[in-house]
Protein backbone atom coordinates (compact mmCIF):
# COMPACT_ATOMS: atom_id res chain seq x y z
CA UNK A 1 0.00 0.00 0.00
CA UNK A 2 2.85 2.39 0.88
CA UNK A 3 4.20 2.69 -2.69
CA UNK A 4 0.69 3.64 -3.90
CA UNK A 5 0.29 6.26 -1.16
CA UNK A 6 3.78 7.59 -1.90
CA UNK A 7 2.92 7.86 -5.58
CA UNK A 8 -0.30 9.72 -4.79
CA UNK A 9 1.60 12.03 -2.42
CA UNK A 10 4.19 12.76 -5.11
CA UNK A 11 1.50 13.30 -7.74
CA UNK A 12 -0.28 15.74 -5.39
CA UNK A 13 2.96 17.66 -4.91
CA UNK A 14 3.44 17.72 -8.69
CA UNK A 15 -0.09 19.10 -9.18
CA UNK A 16 0.51 21.81 -6.55
CA UNK A 17 3.81 22.78 -8.20
CA UNK A 18 2.22 22.78 -11.67
CA UNK A 19 -0.70 24.96 -10.55
CA UNK A 20 1.61 27.44 -8.76
CA UNK A 21 3.87 27.61 -11.82
CA UNK A 22 0.86 28.15 -14.09
CA UNK A 23 -0.40 30.89 -11.77
CA UNK A 24 3.00 32.60 -11.86
CA UNK A 25 3.01 32.50 -15.67
CA UNK A 26 -0.65 33.63 -15.78
CA UNK A 27 -1.67 30.46 -17.65
CA UNK A 28 -4.49 29.84 -15.18
CA UNK A 29 -6.69 32.32 -13.32
CA UNK A 30 -6.69 32.29 -9.50
CA UNK A 31 -10.40 31.40 -9.28
CA UNK A 32 -9.86 28.26 -11.36
CA UNK A 33 -6.68 27.23 -9.57
CA UNK A 34 -8.31 27.06 -6.12
CA UNK A 35 -10.20 23.83 -6.90
CA UNK A 36 -7.04 22.09 -8.12
CA UNK A 37 -4.93 23.33 -5.20
CA UNK A 38 -7.62 22.35 -2.68
CA UNK A 39 -7.98 18.86 -4.17
CA UNK A 40 -4.19 18.32 -4.39
CA UNK A 41 -3.59 19.47 -0.78
CA UNK A 42 -6.43 17.25 0.50
CA UNK A 43 -5.01 14.22 -1.31
CA UNK A 44 -1.48 15.00 -0.08
CA UNK A 45 -2.71 15.19 3.51
CA UNK A 46 -4.68 11.95 3.21
CA UNK A 47 -1.76 10.10 1.62
CA UNK A 48 0.56 11.12 4.49
CA UNK A 49 -1.83 10.96 7.46
CA UNK A 50 -2.47 7.26 7.88
CA UNK A 51 -4.99 7.37 10.76
CA UNK A 52 -7.10 9.99 9.01
CA UNK A 53 -7.08 7.94 5.80
CA UNK A 54 -8.21 4.84 7.76
CA UNK A 55 -11.03 6.86 9.33
CA UNK A 56 -12.16 8.13 5.92
CA UNK A 57 -11.87 4.56 4.59
CA UNK A 58 -14.13 3.46 7.46
CA UNK A 59 -16.81 6.00 6.42
CA UNK A 60 -16.66 4.56 2.90
CA UNK A 61 -16.85 0.97 4.13
CA UNK A 62 -13.20 0.35 3.17
CA UNK A 63 -11.63 0.27 6.63
CA UNK A 64 -9.27 -2.58 5.69
CA UNK A 65 -8.27 -1.04 2.40
CA UNK A 66 -7.61 2.70 2.86
CA UNK A 67 -5.58 2.89 -0.37
CA UNK A 68 -8.68 1.94 -2.37
CA UNK A 69 -10.60 4.58 -0.43
CA UNK A 70 -8.02 7.16 -1.52
CA UNK A 71 -8.27 6.06 -5.17
CA UNK A 72 -12.07 6.29 -4.89
CA UNK A 73 -11.72 9.81 -3.48
CA UNK A 74 -9.44 10.78 -6.37
CA UNK A 75 -12.09 9.58 -8.85
CA UNK A 76 -14.79 11.57 -7.04
CA UNK A 77 -12.61 14.69 -6.95
CA UNK A 78 -11.83 14.42 -10.69
CA UNK A 79 -15.54 13.91 -11.45
CA UNK A 80 -16.53 16.98 -9.40
CA UNK A 81 -13.79 19.11 -11.01
CA UNK A 82 -14.78 17.96 -14.52
CA UNK A 83 -18.40 18.78 -13.84
CA UNK A 84 -17.51 22.18 -12.41
CA UNK A 85 -15.46 22.98 -15.52
CA UNK A 86 -18.28 21.77 -17.79
CA UNK A 87 -20.52 24.37 -16.13
CA UNK A 88 -17.86 27.05 -16.56
CA UNK A 89 -17.36 26.12 -20.24
CA UNK A 90 -21.13 26.25 -20.81
CA UNK A 91 -21.29 29.74 -19.31
CA UNK A 92 -18.34 30.84 -21.43
CA UNK A 93 -20.00 29.46 -24.57
CA UNK A 94 -23.24 31.34 -23.79
CA UNK A 95 -21.25 34.53 -23.24
CA UNK A 96 -19.29 33.93 -26.45
CA UNK A 97 -22.48 33.48 -28.49
CA UNK A 98 -24.11 36.58 -26.99
CA UNK A 99 -20.96 38.66 -27.61
CA UNK A 100 -20.57 37.38 -31.18
CA UNK A 101 -24.19 38.26 -31.95
CA UNK A 102 -23.84 41.66 -30.27
CA UNK A 103 -20.70 42.49 -32.24
CA UNK A 104 -22.40 41.44 -35.49
CA UNK A 105 -25.49 43.55 -34.78
CA UNK A 106 -23.42 46.62 -33.75
CA UNK A 107 -21.12 46.26 -36.78
CA UNK A 108 -24.17 46.09 -38.99
CA UNK A 109 -25.62 49.25 -37.46
CA UNK A 110 -22.30 51.13 -37.68
CA UNK A 111 -21.95 50.12 -41.32
CA UNK A 112 -25.51 51.27 -42.05
CA UNK A 113 -24.83 54.62 -40.35
CA UNK A 114 -21.56 55.04 -42.31
CA UNK A 115 -23.34 54.37 -45.58
CA UNK A 116 -26.10 56.81 -44.69
CA UNK A 117 -23.54 59.48 -43.72
CA UNK A 118 -21.65 58.99 -46.97
CA UNK A 119 -24.87 59.23 -48.96
CA UNK A 120 -25.90 62.41 -47.07
CA UNK A 121 -22.51 64.07 -47.59
CA UNK A 122 -22.38 63.25 -51.29
CA UNK A 123 -25.90 64.59 -51.97
CA UNK B 1 -31.75 48.63 -49.00
CA UNK B 2 -31.61 50.30 -45.57
CA UNK B 3 -33.40 48.22 -42.98
CA UNK B 4 -36.08 50.19 -41.17
CA UNK B 5 -38.63 48.48 -39.00
CA UNK B 6 -41.89 49.77 -37.57
CA UNK B 7 -45.51 48.73 -37.16
CA UNK B 8 -46.42 46.17 -39.79
CA UNK B 9 -42.87 45.99 -41.17
CA UNK B 10 -41.71 42.63 -42.52
CA UNK B 11 -38.17 41.28 -42.79
CA UNK B 12 -37.01 38.09 -44.46
CA UNK B 13 -34.08 36.33 -42.82
CA UNK B 14 -31.94 33.81 -44.67
CA UNK B 15 -29.32 32.05 -42.51
CA UNK B 16 -26.45 30.83 -44.70
CA UNK B 17 -23.20 28.97 -44.21
CA UNK B 18 -21.00 28.29 -47.24
CA UNK B 19 -23.93 28.75 -49.62
CA UNK B 20 -22.24 30.85 -52.34
CA UNK B 21 -23.74 28.65 -55.08
CA UNK B 22 -27.33 28.89 -53.82
CA UNK B 23 -27.81 32.08 -51.83
CA UNK B 24 -27.77 34.42 -54.84
CA UNK B 25 -30.64 32.64 -56.56
CA UNK B 26 -32.56 32.39 -53.26
CA UNK B 27 -32.31 36.18 -52.81
CA UNK B 28 -33.29 36.80 -56.44
CA UNK B 29 -36.33 34.51 -56.15
CA UNK B 30 -37.43 36.20 -52.92
CA UNK B 31 -37.11 39.65 -54.53
CA UNK B 32 -39.21 38.48 -57.47
CA UNK B 33 -41.99 37.12 -55.23
CA UNK B 34 -42.06 39.92 -52.63
CA UNK B 35 -40.22 42.86 -54.23
CA UNK B 36 -40.75 45.42 -51.46
CA UNK B 37 -39.67 43.31 -48.51
CA UNK B 38 -36.06 43.64 -47.31
CA UNK B 39 -33.90 40.51 -47.15
CA UNK B 40 -31.27 39.93 -44.49
CA UNK B 41 -28.79 37.13 -45.12
CA UNK B 42 -27.15 36.09 -41.85
CA UNK B 43 -23.75 34.76 -42.83
CA UNK B 44 -22.51 32.27 -40.23
CA UNK B 45 -18.82 33.02 -40.86
CA UNK B 46 -18.72 31.26 -44.24
CA UNK B 47 -15.37 30.34 -45.76
CA UNK B 48 -16.60 30.97 -49.30
CA UNK B 49 -18.12 34.00 -51.07
CA UNK B 50 -21.60 33.76 -49.57
CA UNK B 51 -21.48 37.41 -48.44
CA UNK B 52 -20.50 38.71 -51.88
CA UNK B 53 -23.11 36.54 -53.63
CA UNK B 54 -25.87 37.77 -51.32
CA UNK B 55 -24.86 41.45 -51.56
CA UNK B 56 -24.58 41.27 -55.36
CA UNK B 57 -28.23 40.24 -55.54
CA UNK B 58 -29.31 43.13 -53.32
CA UNK B 59 -29.63 41.54 -49.89
CA UNK B 60 -28.41 43.11 -46.69
CA UNK B 61 -25.88 40.89 -44.93
CA UNK B 62 -25.28 40.38 -41.23
CA UNK B 63 -21.85 38.74 -41.09
CA UNK B 64 -21.10 36.87 -37.87
CA UNK B 65 -17.44 37.14 -36.80
CA UNK B 66 -17.46 33.58 -35.45
CA UNK B 67 -19.26 30.40 -36.58
CA UNK B 68 -22.23 29.88 -34.24
CA UNK B 69 -24.29 27.19 -35.96
CA UNK B 70 -27.81 27.50 -37.32
CA UNK B 71 -29.57 28.50 -34.10
CA UNK B 72 -27.00 31.17 -33.23
CA UNK B 73 -27.19 32.63 -36.74
CA UNK B 74 -30.99 32.72 -36.77
CA UNK B 75 -31.07 34.28 -33.30
CA UNK B 76 -28.61 36.99 -34.41
CA UNK B 77 -31.04 37.84 -37.21
CA UNK B 78 -33.97 37.86 -34.77
CA UNK B 79 -32.06 40.16 -32.41
CA UNK B 80 -31.32 42.67 -35.17
CA UNK B 81 -34.92 42.52 -36.43
CA UNK B 82 -36.24 43.10 -32.92
CA UNK B 83 -33.87 46.02 -32.28
CA UNK B 84 -34.87 47.62 -35.57
CA UNK B 85 -38.54 47.32 -34.66
CA UNK B 86 -39.76 44.76 -37.19
CA UNK B 87 -43.19 43.30 -36.53
CA UNK B 88 -42.96 40.17 -38.68
CA UNK B 89 -39.95 38.07 -39.60
CA UNK B 90 -39.97 35.19 -42.04
CA UNK B 91 -37.04 32.82 -42.08
CA UNK B 92 -36.13 30.46 -44.88
CA UNK B 93 -32.96 28.49 -45.53
CA UNK B 94 -30.15 29.70 -47.77
CA UNK B 95 -29.75 26.38 -49.62
CA UNK B 96 -32.77 26.94 -51.86
CA UNK B 97 -34.89 24.11 -50.43
CA UNK B 98 -37.73 26.43 -49.48
CA UNK B 99 -39.80 27.90 -52.26
CA UNK B 100 -40.12 31.69 -51.84
CA UNK B 101 -43.51 31.55 -53.62
CA UNK B 102 -44.87 30.36 -50.27
CA UNK B 103 -43.78 33.51 -48.44
CA UNK B 104 -47.07 35.38 -49.05
CA UNK B 105 -49.06 32.46 -47.59
CA UNK B 106 -46.92 32.41 -44.44
CA UNK B 107 -47.16 36.19 -44.10
CA UNK B 108 -50.93 36.25 -44.62
CA UNK B 109 -51.40 33.54 -42.00
CA UNK B 110 -49.16 35.44 -39.60
CA UNK B 111 -51.12 38.66 -40.07
CA UNK B 112 -54.63 37.20 -40.07
CA UNK B 113 -54.44 34.34 -37.54
CA UNK B 114 -52.98 36.21 -34.58
CA UNK B 115 -50.68 33.23 -33.99
CA UNK B 116 -47.21 34.08 -32.80
CA UNK B 117 -45.60 31.59 -35.17
CA UNK B 118 -46.49 30.14 -38.57
CA UNK B 119 -44.69 27.06 -39.86
CA UNK B 120 -44.39 26.25 -43.55
CA UNK B 121 -45.26 22.54 -43.58
CA UNK B 122 -44.33 20.23 -46.44
CA UNK B 123 -46.75 17.59 -45.12
CA UNK B 124 -49.85 19.67 -45.80
CA UNK B 125 -49.24 19.16 -49.51
CA UNK B 126 -50.15 15.97 -51.37
CA UNK B 127 -46.73 15.78 -53.01
CA UNK B 128 -44.39 15.72 -50.03
CA UNK B 129 -41.66 13.33 -51.13
CA UNK B 130 -38.61 15.56 -50.72
CA UNK B 131 -37.60 14.00 -47.43
CA UNK B 132 -35.06 11.27 -46.79
CA UNK B 133 -36.16 8.09 -45.01
CA UNK B 134 -34.14 8.94 -41.88
CA UNK B 135 -35.51 12.46 -41.64
CA UNK B 136 -39.04 11.21 -42.23
CA UNK B 137 -38.60 8.68 -39.41
CA UNK B 138 -37.28 11.40 -37.09
CA UNK B 139 -40.19 13.70 -37.93
CA UNK B 140 -42.73 10.95 -37.14
CA UNK B 141 -40.99 10.29 -33.82
CA UNK B 142 -41.02 13.95 -32.82
CA UNK B 143 -44.65 14.35 -33.87
CA UNK B 144 -45.51 11.70 -31.28
CA UNK B 145 -43.34 13.33 -28.60
CA UNK B 146 -44.60 16.87 -29.25
CA UNK B 147 -48.33 16.07 -29.52
CA UNK B 148 -48.98 15.91 -25.73
CA UNK B 149 -46.52 18.72 -24.95
CA UNK B 150 -47.95 21.22 -27.42
CA UNK B 151 -51.55 20.12 -26.93
CA UNK B 152 -52.10 19.87 -30.68
CA UNK B 153 -50.50 17.99 -33.55
CA UNK B 154 -47.62 19.46 -35.52
CA UNK B 155 -46.95 17.86 -38.90
CA UNK B 156 -43.59 19.38 -39.76
CA UNK B 157 -41.74 20.20 -36.52
CA UNK B 158 -38.31 20.36 -38.21
CA UNK B 159 -39.32 22.90 -40.85
CA UNK B 160 -36.94 25.82 -41.24
CA UNK B 161 -39.54 27.85 -43.12
CA UNK B 162 -41.01 29.85 -40.27
CA UNK B 163 -42.71 33.18 -39.72
CA UNK B 164 -42.85 34.89 -36.33
CA UNK B 165 -44.49 38.05 -35.03
CA UNK B 166 -42.97 40.62 -32.68
CA UNK B 167 -44.05 38.82 -29.49
CA UNK B 168 -42.25 35.63 -30.56
CA UNK B 169 -39.33 37.74 -31.82
CA UNK B 170 -38.91 39.19 -28.34
CA UNK B 171 -38.88 35.72 -26.76
CA UNK B 172 -36.48 34.27 -29.35
CA UNK B 173 -34.14 37.26 -29.01
CA UNK B 174 -33.59 36.19 -25.42
CA UNK B 175 -33.95 32.42 -25.61
CA UNK B 176 -33.29 30.35 -28.72
CA UNK B 177 -31.67 26.93 -29.05
CA UNK B 178 -28.19 26.97 -30.60
CA UNK B 179 -28.30 23.62 -32.38
CA UNK B 180 -31.27 22.06 -34.22
CA UNK B 181 -33.48 24.95 -33.11
CA UNK B 182 -36.83 24.21 -34.78
CA UNK B 183 -38.32 21.61 -32.42
CA UNK B 184 -37.05 23.21 -29.22
CA UNK B 185 -38.32 26.60 -30.41
CA UNK B 186 -41.84 25.16 -30.43
CA UNK B 187 -41.50 24.14 -26.80
CA UNK B 188 -40.00 27.54 -25.90
CA UNK B 189 -43.12 29.16 -27.40
CA UNK B 190 -45.41 26.75 -25.57
CA UNK B 191 -43.81 27.81 -22.28
CA UNK B 192 -45.07 31.33 -23.04
CA UNK B 193 -48.53 29.97 -23.98
CA UNK B 194 -48.02 31.21 -27.56
CA UNK B 195 -49.86 29.68 -30.50
CA UNK B 196 -48.62 28.33 -33.81
CA UNK B 197 -50.20 27.41 -37.12
CA UNK B 198 -49.03 25.36 -40.10
CA UNK B 199 -49.54 26.35 -43.72
CA UNK B 200 -48.62 24.28 -46.79
CA UNK B 201 -45.21 24.96 -48.32
CA UNK B 202 -43.17 23.35 -51.05
CA UNK B 203 -39.77 21.82 -50.38
CA UNK B 204 -37.33 21.32 -53.24
CA UNK B 205 -34.01 19.51 -53.57
CA UNK B 206 -30.99 21.61 -52.58
CA UNK B 207 -29.80 24.01 -55.28
CA UNK B 208 -26.15 23.14 -54.57
CA UNK B 209 -23.94 21.36 -52.07
CA UNK B 210 -24.62 18.26 -50.04
CA UNK B 211 -26.60 17.69 -46.87
CA UNK B 212 -24.32 17.07 -43.89
CA UNK B 213 -26.80 14.71 -42.22
CA UNK B 214 -25.33 11.24 -41.58
CA UNK B 215 -26.85 8.30 -39.65
CA UNK B 216 -24.57 9.07 -36.68
CA UNK B 217 -25.52 12.74 -36.73
CA UNK B 218 -29.18 11.74 -36.90
CA UNK B 219 -28.83 9.75 -33.68
CA UNK B 220 -27.05 12.71 -32.06
CA UNK B 221 -29.82 14.99 -33.36
CA UNK B 222 -32.55 12.87 -31.75
CA UNK B 223 -30.75 12.69 -28.38
CA UNK B 224 -29.84 16.38 -28.43
CA UNK B 225 -33.36 17.54 -29.28
CA UNK B 226 -34.96 15.16 -26.76
CA UNK B 227 -32.69 16.62 -24.06
CA UNK B 228 -33.56 20.16 -25.15
CA UNK B 229 -37.30 19.41 -25.07
CA UNK B 230 -36.97 17.75 -21.67
CA UNK B 231 -35.06 20.72 -20.21
CA UNK B 232 -37.67 23.14 -21.54
CA UNK B 233 -40.46 21.07 -19.98
CA UNK B 234 -38.60 21.17 -16.65
CA UNK B 235 -38.43 24.98 -16.88
CA UNK B 236 -42.12 25.04 -17.79
CA UNK B 237 -43.07 22.90 -14.79
CA UNK B 238 -40.92 24.96 -12.43
CA UNK B 239 -42.70 28.13 -13.56
CA UNK B 240 -46.08 26.46 -12.99
CA UNK B 241 -45.12 25.32 -9.48
CA UNK B 242 -43.97 28.83 -8.56
CA UNK B 243 -47.39 30.29 -9.37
Amino acid sequence: MEPLLNAIGLASLAVIALVLLSLRRAHIRVEYSVSWLGAAVALLVLSRWRSLLERVGGWLGLRDDPASALVLLIIVVLFVLSYRFSIIISRLKDANVALTQRIAVLEFRVRTLDEKQQADSSS
Amino acid sequence: MTLAGGPGAVLIIVPAYNEEAAVGSVVTEIRTVVPGIPILVVDDCSEDSTITAARMMGADVLPLPYHLGLGGAVQAGYKLAFELGYEYVIRLDGDGQHDPRDIPAVLDALRSSGCEMVIGSRYLLEDSNHTSFLRSLGIRFFRLILRPILGKPVLDPTSGFVGVNRAALQVFSKSFPLEYPEIEALVVLKRRAFRFLEVPCRVRPRVAGKSTITPLKSVYFVIHVLMGVFVNILKFERRRWRR
